[in-house]
């Protein structure tokens, strides 16, 4: 038990360890200052050339969110025809066949807006070519796109006073040339060392030791399970994600995967605070995400370590913890890091069945998702905090007696309107859509029983399997609670609206957020203005995050995981 | 200093409770109330409620007749606390504009028509009419004084009794409708239509019925609109959910969870806090032409002082005597006091009664029979020609040192050196010579008010800078500035430095403040982001500004940048306060609807509270109660401590926001062991 909890924190520490360079040349990519990879540029140039565009044409706000949007609509289109056209397409050697038009709906969707929700099996739903063309593309500029919104916002706001917030296409592509092409390439490597399967032949044939012969699937897996989890995507190669043998083999990939998931996320919470030039801020907003990420931690290791108290009284020992749903390679406390930082930051990515664990570490993992603001996807769960920080502003700045201000802009109707709108968007759709789900199972048992009946478990359980699947949709997570039955065109086309609300009304409100800050007067600091990087401040966003989800959300959980779990003693 | 003590009445007045309560009924007009969202979404529950209890008299579906009739009435009474609280502060307001209203009854005009005077009543007047006023007469409109000079009593705006001098031209000749002349006769021109004048915008201002939200309320309106949105949202999400757990919820139930949800608090207050807020500037003796401008002066940076009046008081004061060598103190002093005789500036003023103060001998001063030199542009000096032929002449250095070294006499050495030490103490010397011989240096001093020292060390600590504006020269003015503990000062200031330091700090990005009083003030009042005229004034400088306080105290300034900051403070407090207040509302209410179906869930009732009826009753009379027990907080206002921005708001939040969490786990659990009793 001591080493697991020693792998647990060997792999809090490295993720820190690598995030704080990282964030120091995450913002020097941005700001265009010398770094390292500075030989890509001939690379970017010549693609820029190919485009037709030019990188130093200044964008404001407006056609800033114009260039996001109008590319993710393309690539939705580019996505669909492929998924339904997969099967007549080549490199597909186990002959797999085109997805239905709801399902490719929903995968196209999931993959478009960095969710990677799964509603198929990686084995038998995609062919090579889909998985390297939809798949793996998407999670390399879906990743970069929300990177490439958060720069938007780093450029607006460390401005005095500017009209333009910096060329859409410059961050997209220097986000993935600069940042996530090489960190792919160097745990790809790592994988394929590892022993991750990395080619384009068909399934193969195995005779295993009981002399019956298996089919195992391969194909080009190593450069899929790097960005899925670098790229806060999450999406497995294979249907049981990291928790299959060959996309996650060892010990040492699995902490590797597990670092991989939290860096990008944790350095672009840092990077913010050199790129603003304010690092205490940069820290302070670091510090409330890692002291909430870490109380999930340590909750749901405890969870996980100790056994189900209905075992127990069973009279059956549980020295290895809640083991079901769980790899033993991995033992459950890495289970449950792994678990809070898929959560934590809206990557999806999984190495053991959430659907099986305890209540309590469903909460917290649900609870990530809808905070969704504890390092979350890359760049758009640092622009989930910076939609909080407003708030947090207005209050505070009242409780003052000053008119509220954020790095010497006032904060005035307009920018609360669409701070409260963003805020409040994801308790809305996340609760109206389970809330729906519930209604139809319960009035509509026809229906339900004609998709298949949708859940494995009734109950509080049950609940949480719905619940929990939205709440992975509207955060853009992707993960899943397994239980639910969620291949039926109820669950493909319901979760594709609610994730395609869930990312783009909040980017576009936050992009305008930072447009509208950008272009007032800057005031500068006085003695009367109130510090936004301290720690009474930190812990006043803090403060507001929490109340706003667990006031929205008390009244879900009491009914699906906090009674669940109370009916275990 | 009568007057005022009856404005600043007590906090509920009993017919003004009265009245108050009255109105809390009016306001219940969906129409009137759709303007508050969130007490509208009470109304509504109300309404429902209403049916569902007049349903369960018939059928027991919804629970106990008594029961939902109970929820409904508290639900109803929740409104009408609600509109109390705003009521009350009208009230208060109205109060205040009655007794104002008074001095502005239909009073006679004697109307200047040609040569003729016709008598007429106000309500007659034009602008641009002209009439008389002498000793006795009510001044019937704001207007400007033509021809005269007359002492008026504006005791009845001010509150101050002492009399003040306004005259003809000038920066005093603006008169104010209602005040009363006490002495002389004066020929005034009417610059405002009756009814639109300034205390008639005042108090249609503070009734309330040209009140409008101000954009941090309105900013404020809307996050409190979305919180009252998302919590319709998970009300009404959560009827399937419990369909799907197996749980019937009532709808009395429901709705309480919503109401209790939904910010009411701080809903209920809101429009009470604006109105108190100008009703607190206004007990001030300051009128505020907008609710914003109270708002604004909270976020004022930069504060724009004259010296005269506001630092210092009056003008400079004669403060010592010192004779040159060779002439005895007396002798001296019988020469200032002489030369003084001519001098009717404040400065001679105070020569001669300083010097009679220090005229130990009683020696008399005879001026008969001596011509009195007045003061000229050309020779800077005054002085008397005595009827023996002695010659008494003071004025400044340069100009005395004229005259003695004109007639061969040398300026001596250490008359020079009093000068400089003088000059460098920030007073002003006065060089008196007889017979074109150095007597003497008279020293003139400014008098900083005691205690304004520490109200600047207030406004720094409050984040505002202040400056000093003087025409004396910069030695001077720095003298001044460090004893008084400016930030800053602007020397031998003209009114466009004023006017360029304004558009300095303002393209810095700071918010300024300014007081002033003539017409030459107005574009800098204008300019300035709160303008406050002096009520003495003239009529372009009270339409410049945003503010007029009828005090005429430049240190009013202060007093209004804090209510600006109470203001906000008490919005923002009684915010936290509410949303914290939901955390124990959910321990009462959640428990109360599953408990029955779902026992597990009586672990989440932390409060043991007696059954889940009682549960839900508590919870909403103890929402319903917090309302009038913050009402005089809301009125009164938070009180501010400048201790800086971070600290405040930790002090806030543990008072506020901590304290928010904790009351209502109180509250609540009292309030159950009374109702426990019954249900």
């Amino acid at each position: 038990m001591n080493t697991e909890i020693l792998g647990v924190i060997v792999q809090v520490i490295l993720m820190l360890a690598i995030s704080y360079p990282l964030g120091k040349y995450i913002s020097k990519v941005y700001k265009g200052e010398k770094s390292l990879l500075d030989f890509m540029k001939p690379l970017e140039n010549l693609m820029f050339r190919i485009s037709g565009i030019n990188p130093n044409n200044e964008m404001n706000w407006k056609q800033f969110l114009k260039a996001l949007l109008s590319i993710n609509f393309f690539w939705f289109f580019w996505g669909m025809i492929l998924l339904v056209c997969q099967g007549s397409l080549p490199l597909n050697p186990d002959a797999n066949i085109g997805q239905t038009c709801h399902q490719a709906f929903n995968t196209c969707i999931s993959f478009l807006v960095n969710c990677n929700l799964q509603h198929y099996s990686g084995e038998s739903g995609l062919t090579y070519f889909t998985q390297l063309f939809v798949v793996m593309l998407f999670q390399f500029i879906t990743a970069a796109t929300g990177m490439a919104a958060m720069a938007g916002i780093m450029t607006a706001l460390a401005q005095k006073t500017t009209k333009t917030i910096g060329n859409f296409w410059k961050y997209l592509v220097l986000s993935v040339t600069r940042i996530l092409l090489p960190l792919s390439l160097i745990l790809g490597f790592i994988l394929i060392i590892e022993g991750t399967p990395m080619g384009f032949n068909g399934k193969m044939k195995v005779t295993n030791i009981e002399g019956s012969t298996q089919m195992i699937s391969q194909g080009p897996v190593a450069a899929i399970v790097a960005i899925k989890q670098l790229g806060t995507n999450g999406g497995g190669y294979f249907g049981a994600n990291s928790s299959h043998p060959l996309e996650n083999p060892t010990y040492l990939t699995n902490m590797l995967e597990c670092i991989a998931i939290m860096i990008i996320p944790m350095a672009m919470a840092l990077a913010f605070g050199f790129y603003i030039k304010k690092k205490k801020l940069g820290y302070s907003i670091f510090g409330v995400m890692l002291c909430a990420y870490l109380i999930g931690v340590v909750i749901n290791v405890n969870q996980e370590t100790t056994g189900n108290p209905r075992i127990s009284a069973m009279g059956i020992a549980q020295h290895q913890g809640t083991t079901e749903g769980k790899e033993v390679r991995f033992g459950s406390a890495a289970t449950a890091l792994w678990s809070v930082s898929t959560t934590a930051t809206s990557n999806g990515s999984i190495n053991g069945m959430h659907d099986s664990m305890k209540p309590i570490s469903g909460l917290v993992e649900m609870l990530n998702m809808q905070i969704n603001t504890w390092f979350g996807g890359v760049g758009v769960g640092w622009m989930n905090y910076f939609t909080f920080i407003i708030i947090a502003v207005f209050i505070s700045g009242l409780m003052v007696g000053r008119t509220p201000e954020f790095l010497g802009k006032k904060i005035e109707a307009k920018e609360m309107k669409i701070a409260s709108i963003v805020a409040l968007l994801h308790p809305f759709i996340i609760l109206t859509s389970t809330a729906l789900a519930a209604y139809i199972f319960i009035h509509a048992p026809h229906f339900v029983a004609g998709e298949g009946g949708w859940l494995n478990n009734s109950g509080y359980h049950g609940l949480s399997e719905m619940f929990y699947e939205y709440t992975s949709c509207a955060a853009n997570n992707g993960s899943g609670f397994e239980g639910l039955k969620d291949n039926t065109w109820f669950w493909n086309f319901s979760c594709a609206i609610v994730l395609i609300i869930g990312r783009y009304l909040p980017i576009i409100g936050q992009v305008a957020i930072a447009g509208l800050l950008a272009d007032k007067k800057h005031i500068p600091e006085g003695a009367g203005t109130l510090r936004t990087d301290t720690v009474t401040f930190a812990a006043m966003t803090f403060a507001v995050i929490f109340i706003v989800a667990a006031l929205s959300f008390f009244p879900a959980h009491a009914l699906s995981t906090i009674a669940e779990s109370l009916s275990l003693h | 200093m009568n007057t005022r003590n009856e404005k600043s009445t007590a906090l509920f007045r009993k017919e003004m409770v009265k009245e108050s309560l009255k109105q809390s009924f009016v306001k219940l007009n969906p129409r009137i109330l759709i303007k508050n969202p969130i007490m509208f979404t009470v109304e509504v529950c109300t309404a429902v409620m209403t049916i569902v209890t007049v349903y369960s008299a018939f059928s027991n579906s919804q629970g106990s007749f008594v029961y939902n009739l109970l929820v409904m009435l508290i639900l109803f009474i929740t409104l009408i606390f609600a509109n109390f609280a705003e009521a009350i502060a009208e009230a208060r307001g109205k109060a205040q504009a009655d007794s104002l209203r008074k001095t502005r009854e239909d009073t006679p005009v004697k109307l200047i028509k040609g040569n003729k005077i016709e008598h007429t009543s106000s309500s007659q007047l034009k602008v641009g009419d002209e009439f008389e006023c002498i000793a006795g007469d009510i001044i019937p409109s704001d207007g400007e004084i033509t021809d005269g000079l007359a002492s008026i009593d504006e005791s009845a705006i001010t509150g101050e009794s002492a009399p003040v001098i306004r005259e003809a031209g000038g920066d005093k000749s603006s008169v104010t409708g209602g005040t009363k002349v006490l002495s002389d006769r004066i020929r005034v021109k009417v610059t405002t239509r009756p009814g639109e004048s300034f205390l008639d915008k005042m108090i249609a201002l503070v009734e309330g019925a040209s009140r409008q939200k101000t954009p941090n309320e309105i900013a404020l309106t809307i996050l409190l609109a979305a919180f009252t949105l998302v919590f319709t949202i998970v009300c009404i999400c959560l009827k399937p959910l419990a369909d799907y757990s197996g749980t019937t919820i009532s709808i009395a139930a429901l709705l309480s969870l919503f109401v209790c949800l939904i910010p009411t608090t701080i809903g209920g207050l809101l429009s009470a806090i604006g109105i108190a807020g100008m009703d607190r500037a206004l007990r001030a003796n300051v009128i505020t032409k907008s609710g914003k401008a109270v708002e604004t002066a909270g976020d004022i940076d930069t504060l724009l002082l004259d010296k005269t009046g506001t630092i210092t008081i009056g003008n400079r004061k004669a403060t010592n005597f010192y004779p040159a060598l060779g002439v005895s103190e007396q002798d001296f002093i019988a020469a200032c006091l002489l030369s003084s005789q001519s001098d009717t500036t404040p400065e001679g003023k105070s020569i001669v009664e300083l010097g009679y103060k220090r005229n130990t001998q009683e020696r008399k001063i005879v001026t008969t029979g001596g011509r009195l030199i007045k003061f000229s542009a050309e020779t800077k000096t005054s002085g008397i020609n005595l009827e023996d032929g002695t010659e008494i002449r003071k004025g400044a250095y340069e100009a005395i040192r004229n005259i003695v070294e004109s007639a061969g006499n040398s300026f001596p050495k250490e008359v020079e050196d009093t000068i400089v030490d003088i000059t460098g103490n920030g007073g002003t010397p006065l060089v008196v010579s007889v017979n074109k011989k150095v007597a003497g240096v008279i020293e003139l001093q400014d008098i900083i008010k005691p205690g304004i020292h520490e109200r600047f060390e207030r406004l720094r600590k409050m984040g505002v800078k202040t400056v000093m504006v003087t025409g004396d020269n910069p030695l001077t003015a720095q003298y001044i500035a460090t004893k008084a503990g400016v930030d800053d000062f602007i020397a031998e200031a003209k009114p466009e430095d004023k006017m360029e330091y304004i558009k300095k700090e303002q393209t810095a990005g700071k918010l300024v403040a300014m007081m002033g009083d003539g017409t030459n003030d107005a574009p800098a009042l204008a300019q300035a982001n709160v303008g406050v005229a002096m009520n003495s004034g003239t009529q372009a400088a009270k339409e410049a500004g945003n503010m007029v306080d009828l005090d005429n105290d430049p240190t009013k300034l202060i007093e209004i940048v804090e209510i600006g900051k109470q203001l906000l403070m008490t919005r923002g407090t009684l915010t936290t306060f509410s949303i914290a207040n939901d955390v124990a509302k959910y321990f009462a209410i959640v428990p109360a609807l599953f408990m029955v179906s779902i026992p597990q869930l009586a672990a989440l009732n932390v409060m043991q509270l007696h059954s889940p009826a009682s549960a839900i009753l508590s919870a909403i009379i103890f929402n319903a109660l917090i309302i009038p027990i913050l009402i005089p907080l809301a009125l009164k206002g938070v009180r501010y401590k400048p201790i800086g921005a971070s600290a405040l708001l930790r002090r806030n939040l543990l008072i506020y926001g901590l304290g928010g969490v904790i009351v209502p786990f109180i509250g609540i659990k009292l309030i159950d062991l009374f109702i426990g009793l019954f249900f």
